[in-house]
């Protein structure tokens, strides 16, 4: 209990800064979006010592505005992911969808990849329009 | 119920086989909507065809006839459908159910993957990955998103970029993946209908590209852009082989070669002969569906009347 009698000495805005750092920690492990519950979760099995639900939610909220966690809707709430791994997921989601079979349904790509005969074809096709070479 | 029956099974293959035909006369916009509801419209009636077939032979089995309160004798009797055909039809509508099921759980799995990386993407438009490979693509979600590469964005001048853009845009606006969703799915339960999938897959293609051409006003333009896209990004692993064979001809060449040769002829003209031959087609497949729903209900009519008698 004094360590807890400690925390809630200090300074609020520090202890939210600290949290905040907590919270995103968490959120990059998790590699998937939390709700706010989760990350409470997750907290005090990290041995963050007892903490209120809706600190969470506010320290969440508080992120989002800052523009450090995205979040979706999830259920009545909403479910949360750092965005520093959206930017990575972004990355990684080209090698997911291409790995499944249902990638050119859903994925509109501008130009889809060419046959040998193809790119003859094309060549062909550029160097015959008049004004049109493509390099 | 001879020739009506059979007459849904057979149009697929008539219209896989001249899709590609008609994917080259028809206004990109409409032959996307003619192609799409076709497809659904032929997996459906086809569906129902081989359903009535089944039921003929089904409907004698004793339990169902107790509780159905028909006669399996009567169904035994006038069964138009000889029981190996029927029962042959009664494993493929299964087959084809589970197919859909399949399908259409699968894209939804898909669409909510990218819909939820559509989200989770950084608030810019377009979205620039840095990555050297070129590549441009539309995410659909709740808004879409569209994603270009750094390799693609920095091998393109201003113009060609708003070409990539505008046609990605278009995709998203459009919903266009809905489109070819719909007639994936049709083709799920029916490999036949695979040309036509293939066809709407394209025609969402030059649909965009039509679009492109209008937001850029130069339809030469939009054709080179592809061109150049295309041949940078040629070596992406996957590609298909090399056949070899034909090479002067660009009615079976792959998408990208059509849709240049599409975009560098004059713009499309409203040909009414193709839309016609195809609303006949499924004319036909929904007056001979109607036809053997009829039959199937007269056939059951007779069976109840004997089992009351």
């Amino acid at each position: 209990m004094a360590t807890d009698d400690e925390a809630s000495s200090r300074s609020p805005r520090r202890r939210s800064g600290e949290l905040s750092g907590l919270v995103l920690a968490v959120l990059r492990r998790a590699r998937q979006p939390l709700t706010p519950g989760q990350v409470l979760e997750r907290l005090r099995a990290g041995g963050s010592g007892p903490l209120a639900y809706s600190t969470v939610v506010t320290i969440l909220s508080r992120m989002h505005r800052q523009g450090m966690v995205s979040r979706e809707r999830a259920g009545r709430g909403y479910a949360y992911v750092a965005v520093a791994d959206a930017h990575r997921a972004a990355g990684q989601m080209r090698r997911v969808l291409d790995s499944e079979r249902d990638r050119d349904a859903v994925l509109t790509r501008f130009v889809g990849s060419l046959s040998e005969r193809d790119e003859q074809l094309l060549r062909r096709l550029l160097s015959d329009d008049p004004l049109g070479q493509p390099d | 119920m001879r020739i009506a029956v059979y007459l849904p099974i057979l149009l697929p293959a008539l219209a896989g086989f001249s899709a590609r035909w008609m994917a080259a006369r028809i206004e990109p916009r409409r032959a996307t909507m003619l192609f799409t509801g076709g497809a659904v419209l032929l997996a459906t009636a086809n569906g129902f065809a081989l359903f009535a077939l089944a039921a003929t032979v089904v409907g004698q089995w004793s339990v169902l006839a107790t509780l159905g309160h028909w006669s399996a004798w009567v169904l035994h009797r006038d069964d138009p459908a000889s029981r190996s055909v029927a029962m042959g039809a009664g494993v493929v509508v299964v087959l084809a159910v589970a197919a859909a099921i399949s399908a259409v759980s699968r894209r939804v799995l898909t669409l909510n993957h990218a819909a939820r990386t559509a989200k989770h993407l950084p608030n810019s438009d377009p979205v620039v990955l840095d990555d050297p490979d070129p590549d441009a693509y539309a995410l659909p979600g709740a808004p879409g998103r569209i994603v270009v590469t750094s390799g693609m964005f920095s091998a393109l001048d201003a113009a060609e970029r708003e070409v990539v853009l505008a046609h990605e845009r278009a995709h998203l606006a459009g919903r266009h993946h809905i489109y070819v969703s719909f007639a994936q799915f049709a083709a799920a339960t029916n490999p036949l209908l695979r040309p036509l999938a293939s066809a709407v897959s394209f025609c969402v293609e030059r649909w965009a590209d039509e679009q492109a051409a209008r937001a850029v006003g130069d339809r030469r333009a939009v054709a080179l852009a592809i061109g150049k896209a295309a041949l940078i990004s040629r070596h992406r692993p996957g590609s298909a082989a090399a056949l070899g064979v034909g090479f002067d001809d660009v009615r079976s060449a792959g998408p990208v070669p059509r849709r240049v040769a599409a975009l560098l002829a004059r713009p499309p003209r409203r040909q009414w002969m193709p839309i016609l031959i195809a609303l006949g087609v499924l004319a036909l497949a929904i007056v001979a569906t109607a036809e053997t729903a009829r039959d199937l209900d007269f056939l059951f009519d007779l069976a109840e009347v004997g089992s009351s008698t």
